[in-house]
């Protein structure tokens, strides 16, 4: 009975979005609300029970139920006072809402910005432009006509897109014909890109009619 | 002529609606299927997979949600099917919040489908804000990042994590995609640790991520639909992907259609004025 009931629902909630092809319409807004709706409460939870209270609220829970709020303190151990640094960088996060006090909360953005440009630029360095320099040093002649074939695109296509990009000459000459070489290939790669967002976009359209035709109508015919 | 071409060079969308409409559903129903041969990246995925040994543990990671459930989850539980019947151990965990219970379905679903049981073959964590740093603290120990299962059950406690420490004791990654997530497995998990890595992914970031398969940072690739099939071709179970292929490449044939006709509309209109 509930398999039915979220069947009719989910059903119920296709169709309405669907409806959107034709023209806007309430259907189509009520369940655009109803997924902003849920999918704010979704992540409210998760961020609540998988991290909040998991790792924030639960090891102090403990100290508190052991020895009360006030003794609690004289009882913190390192783990707990290192805790302390992300709490308070996220109260400071939270000064934003209050005018006067909204400037503290650049220390907290100080602190989200140069941990991503660490972690960021050794994550690309280590893990993408080393390993994709070294995957475009390659053999133009490796012996089989079809890898030396595809070897000498890769690199024709890495050197002429490359060249594209360098803006400290003027485009003309060798370095005009390159341009325009490189600038073919990032088409390439653009309608190769756009070919496989029609295809994801497809393939949801199926999904979601194989469900209303084998899901729903078969619950409804059965 | 003139007004011919007018026609083709506006067609109206609602006939294009319509053409899409039934170019979906008439090969559902009709149900026939194209041949096709896996591509080699999905062949290499399910090679590996076939390569390890029994009781290697597999870390699953979604980060997708239901926007990309008709890509993602039909794989996922080729995939789990395929990793239960090679009795290889399952730890699922996730990036993306709003799809981890996607994942929990269809763990539990094919768990109960090939009789296997929770703690011992397999074990789902949860998730865990953060992404980069998720991973490199698993890197190092998997318990400063999940001390306890989704359910709070600490991690200590169950069987199978007892020999599970860091990426070391984890024979192989595949990652369901739908975002930019893989590129920090990738970049992070692989480039640091050297963790095997396969990532499965939505047709829209597969072009994003052959450049790792090309330079031999991860060991497979599943795009898409057609990956998804392909894979179902490999493990001799055809389901919703390979029948979706074939609703797939015709509304390929009738987009190509399309945009050949509007293209001859355009030019033969601008050489009439």
């Amino acid at each position: 009975m509930i398999d039915l009931i979220f069947t009719f629902i989910a059903a119920g909630l296709t169709l309405a979005i669907f409806s959107f092809l034709y023209k806007d319409n309430p259907f189509y807004k009520i369940a655009e609300h109803i997924y902003v709706g849920s999918a704010a409460a979704f992540w409210f939870l998760y961020l609540w029970f998988f991290d909040i209270d998991p790792k924030i609220i639960a090891p102090f829970r403990s100290l508190y139920k052991e020895h009360g709020f006030l003794k609690m303190f004289s009882h913190l151990s390192p783990e707990h006072w290192i805790l302390l640094i992300p709490i308070t960088l996220s109260v400071f996060m939270l000064l934003r809402f209050i005018p006067p006090t909204a400037w503290i909360s650049r220390w907290s953005i100080a602190f989200l910005v140069g941990m991503a440009a660490g972690l960021g630029i050794t994550g690309a360095l280590q893990g993408y432009i080393i390993p994709q320099t070294e995957a475009t040093l390659l053999p133009i002649y490796t012996g089989n006509l079809f890898t030396s074939f595809n070897n000498l695109i890769i690199v024709i296509a890495t050197i002429s897109t490359l060249i594209y990009f360098f803006f400290s000459r003027e485009q003309r000459g060798i370095i005009g014909i390159f341009a325009k070489v490189g600038i073919t290939f990032i088409m390439i790669a653009f309608g190769a890109s756009f070919g496989y967002t029609v295809m994801a976009r497809v393939s949801l359209l199926i999904g979601r009619i194989h469900f209303l035709l084998f899901e729903w109508l078969s619950f409804l015919f059965s | 002529m003139k007004n011919f071409f007018e026609k083709i060079a506006k067609i109206d969308r609602r006939i294009v609606y319509l053409l899409i409409f039934l170019g979906v559903t008439i090969p559902l129903i009709t149900k026939k299927g194209f041949k096709f041969e896996p591509l080699q990246e999905v062949k290499k995925a399910y090679d590996f997979i076939e390569s390890l040994p029994e009781g290697s543990v597999i870390l699953i990671s979604i980060d997708y949600d239901a926007a990309s459930m008709p890509e993602l989850q039909p794989l996922l539980e080729v995939v789990l099917r395929h990793l239960f019947s090679n009795n290889l151990k399952v730890l699922m965990m996730g990036h993306w919040p709003l799809g981890l219970p996607l994942g929990q379905i269809a763990l539990e679903k094919i768990a109960k489908e090939m009789n296997k049981k929770y703690g011992y073959d397999y074990v789902f964590l949860g998730y865990r804000p953060g992404v980069a740093a998720v991973i490199l603290n698993m890197g190092k120990e998997i318990r400063t990042v999940f001390n306890t299962d989704y359910k709070g059950t600490p991690i200590d406690s169950l069987e199978m994590m007892r020999g599970i420490h860091n990426y070391s004791d984890i024979a192989l990654l595949i990652g369901f995609e739908a975002g930019a997530t893989g590129d920090f497995w990738v970049q992070f998990g692989q480039a640091r640790f050297g963790l095997k890595i396969i990532l499965t992914s939505t047709a829209v970031i597969t072009p994003d991520l052959y450049p790792y398969y090309q330079a031999g940072q991860i060991v497979g690739l599943i795009g898409g639909l057609r990956g998804a099939a392909d894979y179902e071709i490999l493990v001799k179970r055809k389901g919703f992907a390979y029948s979706g292929m074939t609703a797939q490449t015709i509304i390929h044939i009738i987009i190509i259609i399309l945009i050949l006709l509007g293209n001859i509309g355009y030019f033969a209109l601008r050489r009439l004025k």
